[in-house]
């Protein structure tokens, strides 16, 4: 068993199609009792009141965004070196899921930041960050669902993946030049000093394996859709031709 | 290479007033702002080099999609991809020329638009001395999403947002070149990294340009 079998799709769909409903059941099932945990067993922050419970939902989304990106970087890079079609696919069925996780973010920091810091948005670097994020997801969906060819749309969306990576780490960096931040520091990290109280902690935990198995459970079903979807048009194709 | 450049600016020049086309944009652009913010010109002045600069963006957004479009429907695109010219050379030629008749007349006009926005004279040499140095970039950037979106029949609005993106690291510390020469502060930081970021584009890109464009050829 390896990677490059499931270049095959009819491998790839039977493996796949065993594995997703555990996922599914695992996001499930670690979401709800990491959600649960977090805004029923929790006690209030002590500065910030119950808003501090929107953090299961903002850090996993921020983590799972980020995390999408670069997956798609991965699953690109396979695809131009080895013409891995299973994975040019998975990098296709990312990009939405990373729009989402995006937008929850955002729409969620700014549920937070409204009673915290008094306004909706601000021009701070990880705001900023994201909403430029959230514009290379779009421009590379575009540039998908624009090119007919599923193999050069696969190529061409591979390569702006990897100059847009390159871009979008330099406008991180830039935007952290331009403005000072008002964000607070990263909530979790390996150093154990910084990272939030415990009581906040595990639930958090929970609820990032919650989010990382959807994920994951997400892109499988994403990329049979776009298996199925190819191998349709391809008995379309026959058909007529 | 000389005969692709020259071929190239008096094409740009001659065929369908593209060439006036971005400046007269960009000097639309700059009338507009001040309709839209109130004319006074305290508050002008002060995002003078912004809207400089965003207008200048946009300007050359516009004229971005004529680097191949053109030549890939009447076929010389494909003439010039067998051409004995590697076309990581034909990319970076096109994109200078691109500069040449966008980049550098959008530098030489910003300086009098500077002036409906009520900027002081010692400010143009800043405004100048920033677009010089960062429209190279935009350039070179604009031709790997013009690349990108060749063989598309309505690719001017997903241009856009394919590349409005990448420009800006560019924009960020173009425009703070300028804020920061303007009021007097240290400029070093911005300059070197606007300066990186050109050069950077000017060296790495065409390969993924020209590497998009055989793709799109194929």
């Amino acid at each position: 068993m390896s990677l490059w079998e499931y270049a095959n799709p009819v491998k790839f769909l039977s493996f796949s199609g065993k594995i997703v409903p555990w996922f599914a059941a695992g996001a499930a099932l670690f979401i709800a009792v990491g959600l649960y945990w977090g805004y029923f067993l929790t006690p209030d922050d002590y500065k910030q009141g119950s808003t501090v419970k929107i953090i299961y939902l903002h850090v996993p989304a921020a983590l799972i965004a980020i995390n999408a990106w670069f997956m798609m970087l991965v699953a690109s890079l396979i695809w131009l070196i080895r013409r891995h079609h299973v994975s040019a696919l998975a990098a296709r069925a990312a990009a939405p899921i990373g729009i989402v996780m995006t937008l929850i973010t955002l729409i969620t920091g700014a549920l937070w930041g409204q009673p915290m810091w008094g306004t909706w948005w601000a021009w701070d670097p990880r705001l900023t960050s994201f909403l430029i994020l959230f514009l290379f997801y779009l421009g590379y969906v575009a540039l998908w669902a624009a090119i007919d060819n599923p193999d050069t749309a696969a190529d061409l969306t591979s390569v702006l993946c990897m100059v847009g990576s390159i871009f979008a780490v330099m406008s991180r960096y830039a935007v952290l030049f331009w403005n000072q931040g008002l964000h607070q520091g990263a909530s979790l990290s390996l150093d154990k000093e910084k990272n939030v109280a415990d009581v906040f902690y595990q639930p958090l935990l929970m609820s990032i394996t919650g989010f990382v198995l959807l994920f994951v459970a997400l892109v499988l079903i994403g990329t049979r859709t776009e298996i199925r979807i190819r191998r349709a048009s391809a008995l379309l194709a026959r058909e007529r031709g | 290479m000389n005969a692709l450049l020259l071929r190239d600016m008096r094409l740009a020049m001659r065929a369908g007033g593209g060439f006036g086309l971005s400046l007269a944009f960009f000097l639309i652009v700059v009338v507009l702002v001040p309709f839209g913010v109130g004319p006074e010109m305290g508050l002008l002045s002060k995002i003078a080099p912004g809207i400089l600069w965003v207008g200048a963006l946009l300007a050359c957004l516009l004229s971005l999609d004529r680097i191949f479009a053109l030549d890939f429907e009447d076929g010389t695109l494909d003439l010039l991809a067998t051409a004995p010219l590697p076309l990581e050379a034909v990319v970076s030629v096109k994109s200078f020329a691109h500069w040449i008749t966008t980049g550098l007349p959008l530098v030489l006009a910003a300086p009098v638009l500077g002036v409906l926005l009520g900027l002081q004279s010692d400010a143009f040499y800043w405004i100048v001395l920033s677009l010089l140095l960062g429209t190279p970039a935009l350039s070179v950037i604009g031709t790997f999403g013009a690349a990108l979106t060749v063989g598309l029949k309505r690719g001017g609005l997903l241009l856009s947002l394919l590349v409005l993106p990448l420009y800006v690291p560019t924009l960020i510390f173009g425009a703070e070149l300028a804020r920061r020469g303007i009021v007097g502060m240290d400029v070093g930081t911005p300059m070197s990294l606007l300066l990186g970021i050109t050069f950077a584009s000017i060296a790495l890109l065409p390969f993924a340009s020209a590497a998009v464009l055989k793709i799109n050829l194929r």
